[in-house]
This record gives structure tokens, C-alpha cells and sequence, in this order.
């Protein structure tokens, strides 16, 4: 059978929120309102609790209905985050998280979705889900925190860890390449991609914001620490002096550098569509890469995000893309709503009646 | 001459009523009204013997026959031209009676080519008819299946009434007008068979051309040659002195009412979104393709008028995925599969028993293990559904029994699904999928309503005594949590996996509580209320009854109640009995069990109905498991029933043997 292509009407760039009710005029939420009773129980020093004060502080910005808030995470550390955060949660199965909530935010275009999950979760198990979500752009935000290691099994390496990493069920050393997961985003065709930093609670509010606004899937992959199993692994990212010469802050429309004030340095486009960091004072006569984050085209997206690698020796953050595209639970109701007004509305008995019979009937008398 | 027949007739075919064939208009040729046909389309897999056989069928419905059809086909979609693997069929009974089953075997076999023959041919009793295409019996072809000499012509067929007819050329020259290739031509040769066939059958053909013009409305070339070749097939048969006679089969007598012919598919997509009409609640089916069971996606994705969401899925677990996000969403969240898929959401299906949220599983069953017999029937995932999932995991079950009551069926999972807040596996099998019969359409305003009683507010206290939500509090009758729905103001609360404390739902890894929520969601699933075992055991009117029951489940309902008919026809005294809830089983079951010297039960598995039967009730229930792939035939299963009576202790043989030495001669008999 030969396949057609329908046109589909497009809509406009909208909010991720859009459809959700808001507080009424002059209310406003606390922090402490989206902080359930539950106890938390992660490790201390855990880098989630970072996040998960910052999500929670950052919730009431959104000015949203707290009941057309739900989080719906996998399984790992992190997903243990819905029971904390006090609005609608699923804490559902390895790896699932997307899928349940690509069901969900198809399903209720009310409601703001969140979607918590880990390295292991979301790029081992659940791989698939993930890569689809974004592949569909569901309107959903996933936070992926990335800590380079299994920490509820107790220690094995994961798909972000580093080759040669000596974990328990490596104790030669990990054969394994890894996943950069913004890269893996851009290639599954995100419409938005960050990374962020457990430790940066400006930054990462920073992003939250963005995503959330964003219509579609954000992806935002967050540097988190496992004191327990693989710690210190971002702390060159953490002591100030590493952190000047090794973060990349990517702001749209600016210039992307970087480096110690007395070490600064630029990534400029490199032959064969890639880009490279090299002293500010030598880039005379290089294109200095201004970041455009909404470029239609991931390439330079994708290029900047290899600059990162397990040295960490250039780490971008901020936000790589954020493109407007349909949201596909945006298509997929506008079908049925279309096909429904088309018929005038709401099914009658009368018109399930007539759908059941179809078009060939006979009369018994 | 048909199974379903009340007493055995003559083993001709077709069976004569009304004596001597007599004239009739239009045309010359005698008509014969006949009880009944079974008749077999046979071809390549591009042949188009799928569409053939569901227009004839459609044709035979609206001429109000009781009707039962079989699709065969294989799992290649286009296997080598020409071989054994291409063959595809597509058999119908039709008749002026009840009909229970397709029918054991064919009384008219066309045979579109040697393959078809050859494949088709053991299951064609003597004296049956064979309508062939001469043009495809070329050397190249019978070589393709291993025949040196053409059957047509070597005498190995003097049994049969063969009709040996160039149907191939016959349609080119209809078409040499139509400007269309050879090539093309020939492709119609399917619509003059069932021209042809329909001038036997005497059907009408207004539905077929109706059914052509507007498949072919965009490629009017081809719709002209469809429709011409059809009707040069009908002109073909008016005009030949081939036949003797043609036939007519009367309507059957049906209860007053409107009718369609129907899919166990079509049926049990129009189940699910009737039933979710009448629960209020949007469906979202997520699914993801496989054989048999991609047809129930293909309806819902049509129905978006009617509220249906459909998501095809990246994979099985994310079908179901979705279908349980959308209910916690507070829609009616399904999904569909068959076994392989069932396998692949076993971990979701067990989340969905945790959060006791609705959810229903339809599993159109084929034969397993692995990748099996994809396009092939078998109901070997009952214990797959019963107990297919890690942990204490009870949930429902529901099987369908017909085609039609895939739709009843569906209802009723629905029903379960959304009143006790539980995942539902609804069992349909790759024989309902794709089979078809005649359905009494119900009205939907009549149909049950199904409440949804979505939690709107607090249901009890919190510590402090003020008003709260308290997600596993249960309803004491059914012990169903409440369903409180995102954007419920007031109700946030958090499910998920882990175990739950009894009524807040918190996470909780306390032994007792562990053991107390395992027993209640056990008895929950216990307490579904469903209707009691109904056991059909005519009393004898010397006041006895039977001493054996015939117990089934699903699918094999027609072939059962065809034996059990066709045992009664012959004195024997059997009782049956049918399950649609194998969890929980119906009141009543374990006392009819124990009530019969000897239960019988045939299932298309190696007796997993039987395993869990003996275990519950200590039950010495015989089972008589197969799984060929294709239903059981009538005559088999009376031969089970026979041996069944035959076998008990103190059996009467002198009373049974009048009936049984009828059988030897009856038509049940010679058909094996």
C-alpha cells in the first residue's frame, strides 16, 4: 500500500505552559508549598538535594496551579524526587518515565509535566523512550541528572561513565564508550537542550525557566554528585579557579568564551563543520562562534557539545538549542478535535449507533 | 451435510431439501436450495483471496445467512509466487441454521492455483467441488509444488467434482477493452471468481459494486476493470452449461433485529470505545504493531470523532506506558498486543496493579513460544496473563467467545478495569481476530453505563483531624481505591512502585503491612463481582442428567456447542458449560466441577485452563489440548465428547450404541 502525506496545519510558537490554569491574579505560591511532608532520603551531601531546593523554589515563578503540576520520574536516586516535590507524582519503572508521561501530556494539555530521571534510567534502560520523546516533541521537560554512576545498585558504571572507570562490575576498568547526552539529544532531534550544574543554583534556575517555557520536549542533562559512589566527579567544575578555565556559558547571541582573566580563551569554527577552543589572543583571523541557540540547523549545537569529554577540559553549559517545532501532542489532539468538530461535537449514543453499524445492514423482522 | 446441522445427513454435497432441482429465473440453469456451504477461496498470498472470501461473505450476510469464516494466511506477506508457504485461504460457512464454526471441512474448494490444490486438498472430502484455474496448472507452476503430472488431467481427482475453467484468460478477455496490461488484467482474476461464486451461490452483488466503486474511486481504470471482470465472472455462470445446477441457501432465522456481518477486531475496537462512551471517559489506546492484533489499532485510529486518542508506540512497553499515563491522567488508558507484546509489558502491567489504576490489556493471542506462529491461532498466554508479571500480582481476566462477542467482551473488561481500578487482560485469539459472523447490533443507549466516580474531594482525616486525601483508602464494597485525577485541587498526592501503607499510600516496607495490602489486593480481584457459572444440561425426559460437562473458554465456544449439539443429536447426554472470566472464575464453577462424573476440556494450549482448575477445586479435569494453529473442528471435538461418554466407569454402552452405530455412518464420520 502506498503511504500519503497529509499537510498539517501548524500552530504558532506557544508557551510549554500555555494551557495551564494559573493562580488567580494576586496569589502567589511558596516554596514551601510544593515541599511535601515525605522525608527525604537521599545520601547527604547528595547533589539532588541542590536540585531538588532549586525546582522547588523554582516552581511558584511558573504562577501555575499547583494540581496541574505533575512530576513523573523512573527509577534510581534521583527518581525518588516526586515523593518531595507536594503536587501530582508517579514514581513509576525503570526507564518508563517518558512513555508514561508522553501518555499523560497527550492525554491533558493542562497540565505542566515534569519528567525526573538519572544516566542509568534514561540513557541505559530507557533509552528508547527518551530518544522518542524528543524524536516526537512531546511537551514535557525531562531533568536527566547525570552522575556518571549507578547509585541505588551501589556502584556499577553507567552509560555516562568514563572508559577505564573501576566500578564493582568493573574492576578492570570500563570497556564501555560513553553517551554525551546533549549530543545524543541534538542527533534525536530535541527541539531544546541544556546542561546545567547541581552546584549552580543560578544557572540552574536559569534553565529551568527556559525549559519550561519551551513548547515541546526539554531535555536538560544536570552535572549531579554521588558523594557515595562517584564523588568529586564534577568537582573541577566546582572550585572556582577550575571552573573559570574549564566552563563554557553559552548565551545566545554572544560570543562563546571563556578562561581565567589572565588565560582567556574562544571556540572558533574549525575546518569540517566543527568548532575549537584556542587562545582569545590567537584567534585573529578565526570566526569566533556566537552562539544561536534557535538555529534551525544542530550542527553548531552539536559541535559545541563536543567539546565536552571525560577530562571535562571545556565543559559548555547553558542552553544549546531551543527551536520551535509542533509539539506532537499538540497534533494529536488538534486530530481529534478537528475530526470531532467536523461531526459537530461531542459522540451521541445515536452516533456510536451508526458507527457500529457501518454501512452494510440487514433488517431481521 | 453440515456439522451444525441438527441430525446427520446424507454425506453429498451440497445436502438437498427440497428434492429435485428445479428451474428457476434468471437463467436456465436448475436451482438447488441447499441447508448450507462451506466453502474455501484459495490462492497466492497476492491473489486477493482475503478480499474475495470478505466480499462473499458480506454478500452472504446481507442475504441474512448464519455465516462463520476462517482466514488462513501466512505470515510472509508475499511468499515466493506460486509455493506451498504462499498459499493463502479464506473459508465461509453459510446456512439457513445456526452456524457455530467456519466448518471441519470444505464442500467447494477454489483453487486458484496448484499450490492452492495442493495445500488445500486433504481437507476436501470425496465428492466435494473443486473450481480451479486451468490457465495457473502450467508446467512451471505444478513443478513449483512438487506435482509432475497436472492433477487436473491425470485422473488422481475422479472422486471430486472438478470444474477446470481458464479463469485467468476468461478475465484478460473480458478486459482487452480496458487498456490495461496483461499484467493487470489478470489481477482481476479474483473478482470473476467471485462473480462466478456469486452466481452459483445465488448472492446479490450490489454490495460488491458498491464495494469496488468506492475502493477504486480515485483509479477509475481499475475500478472499471474490477467491476467488469466481477460481472463477466456472474455473466460466465448464467451462460455455461458447466453446472447443473447452482444453489440456494435461505436465511437463517434470526431474532428480530438489525444486523451486520463483523470482525472479532472491528468488534472489539467498537467495544472499547462504546464502553468508554458510556464510562464519560476519553480513550487513549498506545500500541504498537503486531500481528494479529494491529487491526484493533487501525479501527481506534479511525474513531478520533468518537474521543479515541491513538499513539502508535516506539515499542510494546511503551504502548502500555502510555495507556497508563493517560488513565492516571483520568482517561480510559488500553492497550493492544498479542503474546510477545504481553511479555514486554509485564513490568508496566505490574505497576498498574501496584497504583491500582484502570487499565486494559487486550492480548489477540497466536502461537507461541517466541515469534511463533505469528498469523496462526492458539490460547496458550492464559497463564502468561494470569501470572505474568513478578510478585503477588492478581488482576482480571476476561476472555471473548465469538467474533461478536469480542465487542461484550471488551465492555466487560472495561467495566472491571474502571470500577475496581485494576489492569484487565482481555484474551481475543488470532481466530476471533480475523473471523467473522453476523451481529444483532445493540443499541448503545441501552448498553450499561459505567461510572467513572473520579474523587473530587478529601476522604477522610489526616493526623490532625482535618479534612484529607487519602489515595489507598478503599471503597468497602469493591475494595477500589479512589481515582483521583491530576488538576483535582487538593488531592496531590504521590503513587508509585513501591509498596504502599494501607490507605495513605505512603511508601512503606513494613512486613505486616507488606502481607496486608498483598491480601487485599488479592481480594479485590477475588471479589469482582461477575455473573454466575451458567451450566447448559438439558434434563433427559426420563428426568437424568448429564454425567459429563464440556468446559471451554474463549474461542473454542463454536466448535464445543457444535459437538455438544451434535452428541446431544446423537442421544448422548452431555452438558457445557463456558467461562469469559478465567479471574476471577465465576460462582459456581467448582461445584458444577464436582457435580459430573468427568469434565472435559478442550483448550488450544497444553491444557493451561485445566492446570489452574485442578489446582483450585481438586478437579480431575481432563484436558484435551492442541495447538495446531487453527481451531478446533467440530468433528474432533465429538469425537472427544464420545470417547468422554464411552469412558465412564459404569457407562451404558447398549444405550449409546444405536446413536454411535448412526455415526458411522453419518457425514461427521466420513469427513475425518
Amino acid at each position: 500500500m502506498s503511504t500519503t502525506t497529509t499537510p498539517l496545519g501548524l500552530p504558532g510558537v506557544r508557551s510549554g505552559t500555555e494551557d495551564v490554569p494559573r493562580l488567580p491574579e494576586g496569589t502567589t505560591l511558596s516554596k514551601k508549598d510544593f515541599t511535601a511532608a515525605n522525608e527525604v532520603r537521599w545520601c547527604p551531601g547528595c547533589g539532588d538535594y541542590a536540585v531538588l531546593a532549586a525546582v522547588q523554589g523554582f516552581m511558584p515563578e511558573l504562577g501555575l496551579r499547583k494540581e496541574n503540576i505533575v512530576c513523573i520520574s523512573g527509577i534510581g536516586c534521583s527518581s525518588r524526587f516526586p515523593y518531595y516535590l507536594d503536587t501530582y507524582g508517579m514514581h513509576s519503572i525503570h526507564g518508563r518515565a517518558p512513555a508514561i508521561a508522553t501518555g499523560l501530556a497527550a492525554s491533558r494539555p493542562d497540565l505542566s509535566v515534569w519528567v525526573v530521571t538519572g544516566d542509568g534510567d534514561a540513557l541505559s534502560i530507557g533509552g528508547n523512550h527518551l530518544v522518542h520523546a524528543m524524536r516526537r516533541n512531546v511537551n514535557m521537560t525531562i531533568l536527566l541528572f547525570n552522575n556518571r554512576i549507578y547509585g541505588l545498585t551501589k556502584g556499577q558504571y553507567s552509560p555516562t561513565s568514563e572508559v577505564g572507570k573501576v566500578t564493582k562490575s568493573t574492576p578492570a576498568g570500563s570497556v564501555d564508550a560513553p553517551f554525551n547526552p546533549v549530543s545524543l539529544a541534538l542527533g534525536a532531534e530535541a527541539t531544546f537542550v541544556a546542561r546545567t550544574l547541581d552546584s549552580d543554583r543560578k544557572h540552574l534556575t536559569s534553565v529551568l525557566r527556559a525549559a519550561a517555557e519551551h513548547r515541546g520536549t526539554s531535555l536538560v542533562e544536570i552535572y549531579q554528585n554521588c558523594p557515595i559512589f562517584n564523588d568529586g566527579a564534577f568537582d573541577v567544575l566546582k572550585d572556582r579557579d577550575e571552573t573559570q578555565a574549564r566552563l563554557v556559558r553559552l548565551e545566545d547571541g554572544q560570543e562563546v568564551r571563556f578562561g581565567r582573566e589572565d588565560d582567556q580563551k574562544v571556540v572558533v569554527t574549525a575546518p569540517g563543520g566543527g568548532v575549537e577552543v584556542v587562545p582569545a589572543a590567537d584567534a585573529a583571523g578565526r570566526e569566533v562562534v556566537v552562539h544561536d541557540a534557535a538555529a534551525a540547523d544542530p550542527t553548531r549545537a552539536f559541535a559545541l557539545s563536543r567539546l565536552d569529554g571525560p577530562s571535562m577540559a571545556h565543559v559548555p553549559v547553558g542552553v544549546f538549542r531551543a527551536v520551535a517545532r509542533p509539539t506532537y501532542d499538540d497534533l494529536v489532539r488538534d486530530q481529534v478535535d478537528s475530526a470531532r468538530a467536523e461531526a459537530g461535537g461531542a459522540a451521541s449514543d445515536a452516533d456510536l449507533d451508526a458507527l457500529i453499524a457501518g454501512g452494510d445492514t440487514w433488517v431481521v423482522r | 451435510m453440515r456439522l451444525e446441522s441438527p441430525t446427520p445427513d446424507a454425506p453429498t454435497a451440497p445436502r438437498v431439501e427440497d428434492g429435485a432441482p428445479a428451474p428457476s429465473a434468471p437463467g436456465s440453469t436448475p436451482v438447488q436450495k441447499v441447508a448450507g456451504v462451506v466453502i474455501r477461496f484459495a490462492g497466492d498470498s497476492g491473489d486477493g483471496m482475503q478480499l474475495t472470501g470478505d466480499r462473499f461473505t458480506a454478500e452472504t450476510a446481507s442475504l441474512g445467512n448464519a455465516l462463520a469464516t476462517l482466514p488462513n494466511f501466512p505470515a510472509e506477506i508475499r511468499a515466493p509466487q506460486g509455493t506451498l508457504p504462499g498459499v493463502s485461504s479464506f473459508q465461509l460457512q453459510f446456512a439457513d441454521h445456526v452456524v457455530l464454526t467456519p466448518g471441519d471441512a470444505p464442500d467447494v474448494l477454489v483453487a486458484m492455483n496448484p499450490a492452492a490444490l495442493r495445500a488445500n486438498i486433504a481437507d476436501l472430502p470425496r465428492g466435494g467441488v473443486i473450481i480451479a484455474d486451468a490457465d495457473e496448472f502450467t508446467k512451471r507452476s505444478l513443478q513449483k509444488v512438487g506435482y509432475t503430472v497436472s492433477p487436473l488431467e491425470d485422473g488422481s481427482l475422479e472422486s471430486y467434482q472438478v470444474h477446470a475453467l481458464p479463469l485467468t484468460s476468461m478475465t484478460v478477455e473480458a478486459l482487452k477493452d480496458s487498456g490495461l496490461s496483461r499484467k493487470d488484467s489478470e489481477r482481476a482474476k479474483n473478482m470473476f471468481a467471485l462473480g462466478m461464486l456469486s452466481w452459483l451461490y445465488d448472492r446479490p452483488t450490489e454490495a460488491t459494486e458498491r464495494f469496488l466503486e468506492t475502493k477504486f474511486a480515485k483509479k477509475p481504470q481499475i475500478r472499471d476493470a474490477n467491476l467488469t471482470a466481477f460481472r463477466a465472472g456472474w455473466a460466465f455462470g448464467e451462460t455455461t452449461e458447466g453446472f447443473a445446477v447452482r444453489y440456494q441457501v435461505a436465511p437463517a432465522e434470526h431474532p428480530a433485529g438489525t444486523y451486520r456481518n463483523i470482525t472479532g477486531s472491528t468488534a472489539l475496537a467498537y467495544g472499547l470505545a462504546t464502553a468508554a462512551h458510556k464510562a464519560g471517559l476519553p480513550l487513549v489506546l498506545g500500541s504498537y504493531p503486531i500481528t494479529p492484533a494491529s487491526d484493533i489499532l487501525h479501527a481506534l485510529s479511525g474513531m478520533k470523532r468518537f474521543g479515541v486518542t491513538t499513539l502508535q508506540a516506539e515499542d510494546e512497553i511503551a504502548g502500555v506506558g502510555i495507556a497508563l499515563g493517560a488513565s492516571f491522567g483520568g482517561s480510559l488508558g488500553v492497550t493492544t498486543t498479542s503474546g510477545p507484546g504481553l511479555a514486554l509489558k509485564a513490568e508496566t502491567i505490574g505497576l498498574a496493579v501496584m497504583l491500582e489504576l484502570p487499565l486494559v490489556v487486550v492480548d489477540v493471542q497466536r502461537g507461541g513460544p517466541s515469534t511463533g506462529l505469528p498469523t496462526k491461532t492458539e490460547q496458550a498466554d492464559l497463564l502468561q496473563a494470569m501470572y505474568g508479571r513478578n510478585g503477588e500480582s492478581p488482576l482480571p481476566v476476561v476472555a471473548a467467545s465469538s467474533p461478536t462477542d469480542c465487542f461484550t467482551a471488551a465492555m466487560e473488561a472495561v467495566r472491571i478495569a474502571v470500577t475496581y481500578r485494576t489492569p484487565v487482560i482481555l484474551l481475543s485469539d488470532g481466530y476471533l481476530a480475523n473471523g467473522s459472523e453476523p451481529w444483532a447490533l445493540p443499541s448503545v443507549a441501552d448498553l450499561p453505563a459505567i461510572d467513572p466516580a473520579q474523587a473530587t474531594g478529601p476522604n477522610g482525616a489526616g493526623d490532625d483531624g482535618r479534612p484529607a486525601f487519602r489515595p489507598y483508602l478503599r471503597d468497602p464494597e469493591t475494595l477500589a481505591r479512589p481515582w483521583a485525577v491530576p488538576g483535582t485541587p487538593g488531592l496531590e498526592h504521590r503513587i508509585g512502585g513501591l509498596e504502599k501503607a494501607d490507605v495513605t499510600g505512603e511508601i512503606s516496607y513494613e512486613p505486616e503491612n507488606h502481607e496486608r495490602m498483598t491480601g487485599l489486593r488479592q481480594a479485590k480481584v477475588d471479589g469482582v463481582a461477575v455473573p454466575p457459572l451458567e451450566v447448559d444440561d438439558p434434563v433427559a425426559p426420563d428426568g437424568t442428567r448429564a454425567r459429563v460437562l464440556v468446559l471451554g473458554w474463549g474461542s473454542t465456544y463454536g466448535p464445543i456447542a457444535a459437538a455438544v449439539r451434535d452428541a446431544r443429536a446423537e442421544g448422548l447426554q452431555v452438558a457445557r458449560a463456558h467461562l469469559r472470566h478465567l479471574n476471577p472464575f465465576p460462582p459456581g464453577l467448582g461445584d458444577a466441577l464436582r457435580s459430573y462424573d468427568r469434565v472435559v476440556l478442550p483448550e488450544m494450549n497444553g491444557g493451561q485452563l485445566a492446570l489452574l482448575l485442578r489446582a483450585r477445586y481438586l478437579v480431575d479435569v481432563q484436558s484435551h489440548g492442541r495447538v495446531r494453529g487453527r481451531p478446533f473442528s467440530a468433528g474432533e471435538l465429538l469425537d472427544v465428547v464420545r470417547d468422554a461418554v464411552a469412558a465412564l466407569p459404569d457407562h451404558d454402552s447398549a444405550a449409546a450404541s444405536p446413536a454411535a452405530g448412526a455415526v458411522a455412518e453419518s457425514p461427521q464420520e466420513a469427513r475425518r
